[in-house]
């Protein structure tokens, strides 16, 4: 197991797609150990409210789709730390980690898994459609790039207004091969637009490699272009991921947009369902040593900036965090079918259709409180 | 009032609309210097400057959906798609996010966005760019769509899509960009949702949107001092939501309905209006709903089998005199005819 953390790639480096097998970097000669101590309580917090999602699902307390974290808690909280709080994020249908970063309670992430009114989405999203106007999270999107020029429209919107707020836009590295990707960052480069996208490159759209799905795998390259400044990043190293997220995120302040890819690790499967069994053992293994959680725990303890048991009181508070989070969810309500139409419009129409299944189309009874279930 | 044409009230509209609130902007292709394909924007780049009229690239998906995104943050664009053909390119944000981002986020984020787009064939453009595929948006909840046919109605219909905090719709037509009116001064939006009776009558319902409701009228008039006959047109104004009731009113008077379509018939809108005359005004029918529309082939380039496709205002007479046979009401001889 590599026992340290990791410094961003210098371009020499960036060919290579791996996460370089022995990384033996020196500690950062600044004291960050606030900010790692930090970084470890909501990387520690995302794998364990994760697996809690987990369990949830196994449980048939959560429903559809559910698409984890765990593996990426370094480049979440590297990549949350550099944003402001009025800053906007984007991101896909692989957001728990992001909406906990950003501040929103844990217990309403969990009670939206579990499809409860106290949901951070009221119960219509989901786990792939986490919305939260307080905290700037302006969704998780379930289709593969549907989000990145819905991103660059609200940069365009902050440039619009002469506002000094940045977006930042997450997606998977399958998603530079769609068009929408292209055509918005042609786009934003044209406009000057405030926007950071942000690869999030597991090295797998669901099974497929990107060596499989990207002619030009090393991908940030993707943004020259469009004269796009880029830059590739461990995502295993929250401070790496940090540092880099700051530069882009300055970047796109100044009025040019920026790609920003972080290579990290899918722990597990695609989904809470896929047993990804087109990975073979040493991957697995391989995996498993380079886990970004372990690593900072281990760095932590060796600099003796966290003793063994600090380290396991921080872990203990995050499952009990994430087991009150579910118990809260398995509380709320569902939502009343009554309120079914409550969200078709949201400026009323005259001859908007509020029929249940099987209804005549004349002169069916409205759907009323109380008709649940 | 003053008369002007389909394509001066949408210019004039779209600059008021521009003038009243700073947050209204345009995008699309070519809208500025260019002055779009239509000339709908004629003269607005150089009143407003390239931030409120912003020509974009050739990325249907990449600038309707930044539309969004910025509709989503309180502005209020209105995107220009060149051809509803088009819209093809965008159909993933129009329908996947447009649609559902009130609904699927609980009601926290709205998209106050009007997609204007013009349909139609006729102009000999192929089948590529001559579709009527409004069906395709009239399908989705969280979409509006409104079809005006009047220089009228396309300044009243314009101003409520861009007041409204849903995504809209607004569909245009190439026939009637030149077509001539009366346009009220004042600017008091329409109801989005509700159809409009434009003429009144007794002896059948002749129901049509954009382009058809415009020949249905004409073919009302026409009828009316050839034939003697007493047609009630109803122009729907809005695909989604569909305003059933003004259509039930009418057929429980008349008893009989023809539907007009430019698009195709299978599927279409007008097998929508049938299902709902048949559900709500089925002891009322004298005859079956008759629909009208195009012939189901990808439309030909060359006139001669384009003009035979399109529903043309012989092909509604017909329909009409079949209907009206069938239930004896015709009032002039059918040997005329024959």
């Amino acid at each position: 197991m590599s026992d340290q953390t990791r410094t961003p790639r210098k371009s020499s480096a960036r060919a290579d797609t791996g996460h370089t097998k022995a990384a033996k970097n020196p500690v950062p000669a600044v004291d960050n150990s606030a900010q790692l101590i930090d970084f470890y309580r909501q990387m520690i917090f995302i794998r364990r409210f994760e697996e809690r999602a987990a369990r949830g699902y196994t449980q048939a307390l959560i429903g559809g789709y559910c698409h984890l974290n765990l593996g990426e808690e370094a480049a979440v909280v590297g990549l949350m730390a550099a944003l402001r709080p009025t800053d906007y994020l984007f991101t896909n249908y692989r957001e728990h980690g992001y909406a906990i970063t950003r501040g929103i309670d844990p217990n309403r992430i969990m009670a939206e898994l579990y499809g409860r009114v106290d949901g951070v989405s009221k119960g219509w999203g989901g786990s792939m459609h986490m919305f939260d106007i307080t905290h700037r999270l302006l969704g998780g999107y379930g289709i593969v790039g549907g989000q990145i020029p819905l991103a660059t429209g609200a940069a365009l919107a902050i440039d619009y207004r002469d506002g000094d707020e940045v977006v930042m836009c997450t997606m998977g590295d399958g998603t530079t091969n769609v068009g929408a990707f292209h055509e918005s960052l042609n786009i934003a480069a044209l406009w000057n637009l405030p926007v950071v996208f942000v690869i999030i490159n597991n090295r797998l759209g669901m099974g497929t490699t990107v060596e499989k799905s990207s002619a030009e795998p090393e991908l940030y390259k993707r943004g020259s272009a469009y004269r796009i400044e880029s830059e590739r990043v461990d995502g295993l190293d929250p401070v790496a991921v940090f540092d880099a997220a700051t530069r882009a995120v300055t970047c796109a302040r100044s009025g040019k947009p920026f790609l920003l890819e972080v290579v990290t690790e899918r722990l597990r499967g695609h989904s809470v369902v896929d047993p990804a069994k087109y990975r073979t053992s040493e991957e697995v293994a391989d995996l498993k040593a380079h886990d970004p959680v372990h690593t900072l725990a281990a760095l932590l303890l060796r600099e003796n900036l966290l003793s063994a048991e600090e380290l396991a009181s921080i872990d203990e508070d995050a499952t009990a965090r994430s087991d009150a989070a579910s118990a809260f969810a398995e509380a709320s309500e569902f939502p009343a079918v009554s309120t079914l139409f409550d969200y078709t419009y949201a400026t009323p129409v005259p001859n908007d259709s509020r029929r249940l299944p099987g209804q005549p189309l004349f002169g069916a009874p409205q759907p009323t409180p109380g008709a649940d279930q | 009032m003053t008369v002007m044409t389909f394509r001066q009230a949408l210019h004039d509209t779209l600059r008021a609309e521009m003038l009243r609130d700073e947050n209204v902007f345009l995008m699309g292709e070519e809208i500025g210097v260019f002055e779009g394909s239509y000339k709908i924007t004629a003269g607005l780049l150089a009143e407003f400057g390239e931030k409120r009229v912003r020509d974009t690239p050739i990325a249907e998906e990449g600038f309707t959906g930044a539309a969004i995104g910025a509709a989503m943050l309180g502005l209020r664009p209105v995107v220009e798609i060149m051809t509803i053909n088009f819209s093809l390119l965008a159909l993933d944000q129009i329908v996947n996010h447009a649609a559902k981002i009130y609904g699927m986020f609980g009601g926290q984020a709205t998209v106050p966005l009007v997609i204007r787009t013009p349909g139609g064939g006729g102009q000999q453009l192929g089948a590529t760019h001559s579709q009527n595929i409004e069906l395709y948006y009239a399908f989705v909840p969280g979409l509006k769509v409104v079809a005006p046919s009047t220089p009228a109605d396309a300044k009243a219909l314009l101003l409520a899509a861009i007041r409204d905090n849903d995504p809209v719709l607004f569909l245009e037509n190439l026939a009637l960009y030149n077509t001539k009116g009366e346009v009220p001064d004042d600017d008091t939006p329409a109801v989005i949702g509700k159809a409009a009776i434009t003429r009144e009558g007794s002896d059948l319902t002749l129901i049509g949107y954009s382009r058809m409701a415009y020949v249905a009228a004409q073919v009302a008039e026409q009828l009316a001092e050839s034939d003697g006959l007493d047609i009630e047109v109803i122009d729907l104004r809005s695909l989604r939501p569909l305003d059933r009731e003004t259509i039930i009113e009418s057929v429980k008077k008349t008893h009989v309905a023809v539907v007009l379509e430019d698009d195709w018939l299978t599927y279409g809108i007008g097998a929508e209006i049938a299902a709902s005359i048949s559900d709500g005004a089925f002891d009322y029918l004298d005859a079956p709903v008759r629909r009208v529309a195009m012939a189901e082939v990808p439309l030909p380039y060359s006139k001669s089998l384009e003009t035979a496709a399109l529903p043309s205002t012989e092909d509604v007479i017909n329909a009409i005199y079949q209907t009206l046979e069938a239930v004896g009401k015709r009032r002039t001889k059918i040997a005329q005819d024959s």
